[in-house]
């Protein structure tokens, strides 16, 4: 009875772990078909002649590198600069005193309901008069600071002993270097969460670069993917190419560090 | 307060309090002043044309068939979509949690894998599967005797299309999140319930639920925000069609903004959307709490 039970179990986990994967497998499997070869009856799920002549087409007449190096560039950018930000706002909040904090910490908490779509159409107007509208610093600027991370970093180092502060204090370290030799290697393991979460949501977001970048050749990879051009693409086969390139990255960055971004999960969700 | 302690937080305080104040509440309140003026594309050349109207793109957009069209499908998304990824991040995390299950970070990594994907690229692998003729979906079904489905081209499943998208996409982040409320449970609780001779059923109703609470309400809140967002399905599989099934408050917002140029309407619309959120929120909360005292 319990040997059936557990045969049961592991049917039904399987059964799903079968649908979970199979739209992933098929885009991979689909992008190694040739021309034409998906739009046949009965779909095949496996590519008869397995060939690279879609990446090939990407790569060469579609140029896809550019989009890749656009994405690369705007995630790590944002990625440190708002680390650098987030991590000195979120240790000033933790261990400084000083009139007004816990109203202000109070008041961006609050802050979070408002959904980011409030604040796209004067933004947009602002960069255009400021003419970075088609730049790279336009689509980071909203990254720039994230109330999140702050959150994130400030319970983090509310954890760190303030003796331990003291004692570098009392060694002759100022402010800064108290910063970034005592507290940022203490909170390595909340940084690189932080770091996987800001790098994936820069890489995947959609709405606002696809509003800033109305130039080609600065498009992102999800812009470049969804772009009206894309979407004329008969080929079934290439897009399925580009949107391997566009999730392969976020995926192997998922797996090397997968630790640190589940457990990144359950500490946003033990708010208090 | 010394000079030491004053620069200190200057310098740590100082960009992301700049930034924040600079790109997020400037930006809030520019949008709600924008949402009384008639801002158009004119105005986009030189500001000035821009008039202050009053209230009257509120009034507007309840007059405006579109608007409730997308509320209906916005809530259709929320409230088929919402608890149906829920139910099924709580199954999977149930599953998962079983003692006799073995393999467990293998299955975890696989129903979590949707989660870090590209939401645009696997749309653009799912527009694909729900293809009629060609898509992988169609052919299941067909193995089960089913006729083939129009699922994109059809105003009846178009949306729920876009549920099935979304519910494969995310239910692998709550699911997380269930494991670990699922884990906080204090074992003693489910000895003493089957001392008390409860069944498996029994159990789940009496303290997993329970117990549950407060993970649920924090799910249930992250994912009704998120759902609220709505925009990149049907951006990029139907762009809001067939006739207007899919027209989401984003997407409409979007259109009206960005396409139209009508910036004032569309910031109106924005702050409708928040206020929806932020009462949808408050609900949720005061349910919850009923329900727990």
């Amino acid at each position: 009875m319990r040997a059936l039970k557990t045969l049961a179990l592991h049917a039904l986990l399987l059964l799903l772990a079968a649908v979970t994967m199979a739209p992933l497998v098929w885009m991979v499997a689909a992008s190694f078909m040739t021309g034409g070869e998906a739009s046949t009856f009965p779909p095949p799920f496996l590519p008869s002649r397995p060939t690279v002549e879609q990446y090939v087409e990407l790569f060469t007449r579609l140029d896809v590198t550019h989009y890749i190096v656009n994405s690369a560039i705007l995630s790590l950018s944002v990625t440190l600069l708002s680390l650098l930000v987030n991590s000195m706002a979120g240790y000033a909040f933790a261990k400084y005193r000083f009139a007004g904090r816990d109203r202000i910490f109070r008041l961006l908490i609050a802050s979070m309901v408002i959904p980011a779509q409030v604040t796209m159409l004067p933004l947009f107007l602002m960069l255009n008069k400021m003419g970075l509208v088609n730049t790279y610093f336009g689509v980071l600027i909203p990254g720039l600071a994230s109330i999140f991370g702050i959150f994130l970093i400030r319970q983090y180092a509310l954890s760190v002993p303030d003796s331990l502060i003291e004692a570098a204090r009392m060694d002759g370290a100022g402010d800064f270097r108290i910063y970034w030799s005592v507290i940022l290697p203490l909170c390595k393991p909340i940084l690189i969460t932080l770091a996987i979460f800001t790098f994936m949501g820069t890489w995947n977001d959609f709405l606002w670069p696809l509003i800033i970048m109305t130039d080609d050749a600065m498009y992102t990879l999800p812009v470049a993917l969804a772009s009206p051009a894309g979407e004329h693409v008969e080929d079934t086969e290439l897009m399925m190419a580009g949107a391997v390139m566009t999730v392969l990255p976020v995926m192997l960055l998922f797996l090397a560090l997968q630790k640190y971004y589940i457990s990144g999960i359950t500490a946003g969700s033990v708010k208090e | 307060m010394n000079e030491r302690k004053t620069y200190a937080l200057v310098v740590f305080l100082g960009p992301a309090l700049t930034a924040i104040g600079l790109f997020f509440f400037l930006p809030v309140l520019a949008a709600l002043v924008l949402s009384f003026t008639d801002f158009d594309i004119y105005a986009l050349g030189n500001f000035r044309v821009a008039r202050f109207v009053g209230l009257r793109n509120y009034v507007q957009i309840f007059q405006d068939p579109l608007f409730w069209t997308a509320l209906k499908n916005t809530l259709y998304f929320l409230c088929v979509g919402g608890p149906l990824s829920i139910a099924v991040s709580l199954g999977a995390a149930l599953l998962l949690n079983a003692k006799m299950v073995r393999w467990k970070p293998f299955f975890r990594l696989v129903y979590f894998a949707p989660v870090v994907t590209t939401l645009v690229a696997v749309a653009v692998v799912w527009r694909f599967i729900y293809h009629p003729r060609f898509g992988l979906l169609n052919y299941v079904l067909g193995l089960a005797g089913i006729s083939p489905l129009d699922w994109l081209g059809d105003p009846h499943l178009a949306m729920p299309a876009m549920i099935l998208l979304a519910v494969w996409k995310n239910f692998g982040y709550n699911m997380i999140i269930f494991i670990a409320g699922l884990q906080n449970i204090p074992t003693s609780l489910y000895e003493a319930a089957s001392i008390d001779g409860a069944g498996f059923w029994q159990q789940f109703r009496s303290v997993t639920l329970p117990q549950l609470a407060p993970t649920t309400l924090f799910v249930t809140i992250i994912t009704m925000i998120g759902y609220f967002q709505f925009f990149a399905e049907p951006y990029v599989m139907t762009q809001g069609g067939p006739l207007n099934s899919t027209l989401s408050i984003v997407l409409l917002m979007y259109q009206q903004g960005f396409r139209w140029w009508s910036m004032g309407y569309a910031a109106a619309l924005a702050f409708v959307l928040f206020l929806i959120i932020l009462a949808a929120s408050f609900v949720q909360t005061r349910l919850q709490r009923g329900r727990a005292d």
